[in-house]
């Protein structure tokens, strides 16, 4: 058998954050009470009308254009119809004819090459009800009908499950980064479909596409894409292939294995029309530009700009941008003048392990960038040594105070080359005797002599220059 | 209670009357107009009278159809989906006449989900007309028409997808008068076809139709098809002088020659009709004669078919029986949606959802649902582009007076269907659009409709209160022919 390359399409839902849903003015927030954030209209009550939530058209232009996708003209919604206990209207508010976005690109990273990854669509859409199965009933919430949903749409330009997985989590940064959702899989925010074919490397044709619905974690999006090519590839392989169907199938977390669900034959007419209660919107370019300015720059962008302009690593690049609250907090230091490697070094050593062993934001840190540089000069200057900075830096943070309160005449360190020369001469004066030793060959009482002047200054001797001056005085 | 809204507010303020004897008397009527006409889901027993304040209809009963969202009265659509179903928030509209101090005394019934035009197609049976047993009220605003040519009350409310406020009103020889789509809010209103439905008012005169739309308008934060219209004061622009106002009518609608096979009732009508157009010229309003490609008329009955089935299938799939509504007992949910609409709908229902699904679909829906939208377009741009130069449209309403029950069961007749569907057009452009009555035929109320341009509503109004003004049927009650 020739060799087989895999073909990926990925749909990623992803639910926005905002006050109210979509198009209710219930509120859109997680909760464990089941309805509890419902309207009327959240429940299809006869007479009830959708009203658009303008921040989510908003977040949701603004994620077509990171995406560099076209944005429509007119904004208007149709009707997706089908009959689901957990589509209270019989239909869905959706976008066919004109979503937010269109034939998008855009690059992202995997294992530090960049691929480009085209765009069929971006749109925007209301979420369902949730359910709960049990033995002989089901429950249904509603407190997530309604809620703001986000569908992009790949093309099939994905060709191995790290490809997809790089993208879901390239794009889960980018919906952080603007801050226009949580994106957070464990609260079932993020949600997807995988297509998956195979085909011989030198075909022109795609093989045939199996869709697999609901993969609720990216972990799980990469173990489906990894099992349905095995699968494919051995039934090809046994030539068996005739028996992958163009079907829908569902991955099964516990047996880590797709199951089928449908074929497509039996694929549901979905009948769109548009949406009769929601007038046309005109969008217009200034709103549009004005949304463009509020993007802020994203996480690759960043990466590679740390990389090429201020010689981090890759490895400290990838840290510094996977929060952007943390890759803001360092081009404040950066802004401040402060050298690139020391606010690396300080970030990713000890904020970082400061603030995930107290599971802080870096927002919260009373130790902010402004302190951050008084903290790296004072050691730079040598008026602290780099142990003295590390108690300061848990000082600061814990008594909420400024690095200057705790650098006082105690314990500033002696980095002035005469006072100390000065405090040597007495201590060899003293010594003589020790001097001769030395002199005769017992270089390793040396460190006597260093052990005399933290003695004599109470450690607070510049170390290094300690030693530089006793080398050069006892020569 | 067979008096206009500001008798009755004259009367109550003079304290001649109290608002708790006019809720009375109308529940008395309420009761003897169920009984004789059918004409009810619900008669409010328990109503209280309220205080009468500066408001017109302060203290006054009136009618509600019963697609409209009542909080804790029951709301049927007339349909046996919703047989129990006693809804938690009140309709927009509905909402504001409780404000300004009117009283809610009873739910009218309609066709189905107001999707019909006889009246026969409610869950609590036909309404007859009052004016004679025999025949129909046409719908679907049935109960409400029925009420208000009975004197139950000054003005009850319908809604109107094709002509359900218009062709009633000109059966029972009343007033129907649906404003321009937006000016009032849907928020609340049952939905049959959502691009297609407005809501209105039923009532025995034009001052009364502008007084109770002045109160219902406005913009609603529920509604985005809503539209501010504190510019518009309908009840002030009732002058009675419409010199100069040039008014059309379509030939191809009018011409009695056009009708090869006419009815005497249809000769009388149009004779009648052409009566009118005097009296409009009399009062100094032009009337010229135009005429429109016969295809285009040909086509308004199926595009309403088409758009109205197609949107009413996709409105009414909440209607499951799971949320609201009598619950199957199956086991299965997709079951239990099935029983439940099965055993809930009317045959004629069932009939519209599947041409709905039909010309929705992927492969039918170029050519059904999309076409229909587009010959919409052309019919509604030909109106716009006819109220550029005139001021209104004026045709007959209906092929006659109000049809027997065994004569007609919404089955399109060929030769008279232009004559029976043109409202519709008023749906298409959401255009304003009001029936008076303009006369009898054998004894039988007759109606006129006056549509005019969208926003335009101040204009239609003050036309057909002229025209009503030099026509002695304004306040009418029906007397039953024996």
């Amino acid at each position: 058998m020739k060799k087989q390359i895999a073909v990926i399409g990925l749909e990623m839902h992803c639910e926005l954050k905002s006050n109210s849903k979509v198009f209710s003015s219930a509120r859109n927030s997680y909760s464990e009470i089941p309805n509890v954030n419902i309207a009327p209209v959240d429940m299809a009550f006869p007479g009830t009308l959708p009203v658009v939530n303008k921040k989510c058209v908003a977040d949701a232009l603004k994620m077509s254009m990171t995406l560099n996708c076209k944005q429509p003209e007119y904004m208007y919604f149709d009707r997706k119809n089908y009959y689901y206990p957990d589509l209270p209207k019989g239909y869905q508010i959706t976008q066919m004819n004109a979503p937010v976005g269109v034939d998008g690109k855009i690059e992202i990273e995997v294992n530090d090459k960049l691929i480009p990854v085209y765009i069929h669509d971006i749109h925007l859409e209301e979420d369902a009800a949730s359910l709960d199965h049990f033995f002989d009933t089901s429950n249904i919430d509603y407190n997530r009908a309604g809620v703001p949903l986000l569908e992009l749409v790949t093309e099939p330009c994905f060709h191995s499950a790290d490809e997809a997985v790089a993208f879901l989590e390239h794009m889960r940064r980018v919906y952080q980064y603007c801050d226009v959702s949580e994106a957070d899989t464990k609260k079932g925010q993020i949600r997807c479909d995988v297509n998956v074919s195979i085909m011989d490397e030198d075909a022109t044709e795609l093989g045939t596409k199996v869709e697999i619905k609901n993969v609720n974690s990216f972990g799980g999006v990469h173990d489906a894409i990894v099992y349905e090519i095995e699968r494919q590839t051995k039934l090809k392989e046994e030539g068996r292939y005739s028996e992958v169907e163009q079907e829908t199938r569902r991955w099964d977390e516990e047996s880590g294995t797709t199951i089928r669900m449908r074929s497509k034959v039996d694929a549901i007419d979905y009948k769109y029309f548009v949406e009769p209660n929601i007038p046309k919107y005109k969008i217009s370019k200034e709103w549009l530009e004005k949304l463009r300015k509020e993007i802020p720059r994203l996480a690759l962008e960043r990466k590679q700009d740390y990389i090429k302009n201020y010689g981090l690593s890759s490895y400290d690049a990838e840290i510094l941008v996977k929060d952007k609250e943390i890759s803001d907090y360092f081009e404040e230091c950066l802004n401040l003048k402060i050298d690139a490697k020391s606010a690396t070094n300080w970030i990713t050593t000890q904020i970082l392990g400061y603030i995930n062993k107290h599971d802080l934001s870096i927002n919260d840190l009373y130790l902010t960038p402004t302190r951050l540089k008084d903290l790296i000069e004072e050691t730079n200057k040598g008026t602290i040594s780099s142990k003295q900075a590390k108690d300061i830096f848990f000082k600061v943070i814990e008594e909420k105070k400024d690095i200057k309160d705790f650098i006082s005449k105690d314990n500033v360190q002696i980095s002035d080359k005469e006072e100390l020369t000065k405090i040597i001469d007495e201590i060899l004066s003293n010594n003589q005797s020790q001097i001769e030793e030395y002199k005769n060959g017992r270089t390793n009482i040396f460190d006597y002599f260093v052990g005399q002047v933290m003695k004599n200054t109470r450690g607070k001797a510049n170390p290094v220059l300690t030693k530089e001056i006793l080398t050069e005085k006892l020569k | 209670m067979d008096k206009s809204i500001t008798e009755l507010h004259e009367l109550l303020k003079n304290g001649k009357i109290t608002s708790e004897e006019l809720v009375k008397e109308s529940l008395e009527k309420s009761k003897e107009v169920e009984e004789k006409y059918n004409a009810f889901v619900t008669i409010l027993d328990d109503t209280k009278g309220k205080n009468v304040t500066d408001s017109l209809v302060s203290g006054i009963p009136f009618g509600v159809k019963d697609n409209y969202s009542t909080k804790d009265v029951l709301s049927t659509g007339s349909s046996n989906t919703l047989k129990n179903y006693v809804p938690f928030y009140t309709a927009t509209v509905v909402q504001k006449l409780f404000d300004a101090g009117a009283i809610i005394v009873n739910k009218t019934a309609l066709d189905e989900f107001g999707m019909g035009g006889t009246g026969t197609t409610c869950h609590t049976g036909p309404v007859l007309n009052p004016w004679d047993k025999t025949r129909m009220c046409a719908g679907s605003s049935s109960g409400s028409a029925c009420a208000i040519a009975s004197g139950v009350y000054p003005f009850a409310l319908g809604s109107d997808t094709g002509d359900s406020i218009r062709k009633p009103a000109a059966y029972c020889g009343i007033v129907g008068y649906k404003p321009t789509y937006g000016m009032l809010s849907r928020y609340g209103l049952f939905p049959f076809a959502s691009s297609l439905d407005h809501c209105g008012v039923l009532t025995r005169s034009v001052e009364d139709a502008a007084i109770v739309s002045d109160i219902m308008k406005g913009k609603d934060e529920h509604d985005m098809t809503s539209w501010d219209s504190s510019n518009i004061h309908l009840q002030e622009s009732l002058t009675g002088d419409i010199k100069g106002k040039k008014l059309f009518y379509i030939k191809e609608i009018c011409n009695l020659a056009n009708y090869p096979n006419a009815s005497e009732e249809l000769k009388m009508h149009l004779q009648n009709f052409d009566k009118t157009l005097d009296l409009l010229k009399e009062a100094g309003a032009e009337v010229e004669e135009i005429s429109i490609d016969q295809r285009l008329l040909n086509a308004i009955a199926s595009v309403y078919v088409v758009i109205s089935c197609a949107e009413a299938t996709s409105n009414m799939s909440n209607l499951t029986g799971i949320i609201f509504g009598p619950r199957s007992d199956k086991q299965n949910i997709f079951e239990m949606m099935k029983d439940h609409r099965t055993k809930g709908f009317s045959p004629l229902i069932k009939r519209r959802f599947v041409i709905g699904s039909y010309v929705l679909q992927k492969e039918n829906q170029e050519r059904y649902f999309k076409n229909a939208a587009r010959v919409r377009r052309l019919i509604v741009d030909k109106m716009k582009e006819l109220f550029k130069e005139y001021d209104a449209l004026i045709l007959p309403v209906s092929s006659g007076p109000a049809k027997k029950f065994d004569e007609d069961k919404d089955v399109i007749d060929d030769n008279t269907n232009v004559l029976e569907e043109h409202l519709q057009i008023g749906n298409f452009g959401g255009f304003p659009s009001i029936t008076i009555p303009n006369g009898f035929v054998n004894d039988l109320p007759v109606g006129i409709n006056i549509t005019g341009n969208c926003y335009d509503d101040e204009n239609v109004l003050n036309i057909a209160y002229t025209l009503e003004g030099m026509m002695p049927y304004k306040g009418q009650i029906a007397k039953e022919r024996e």
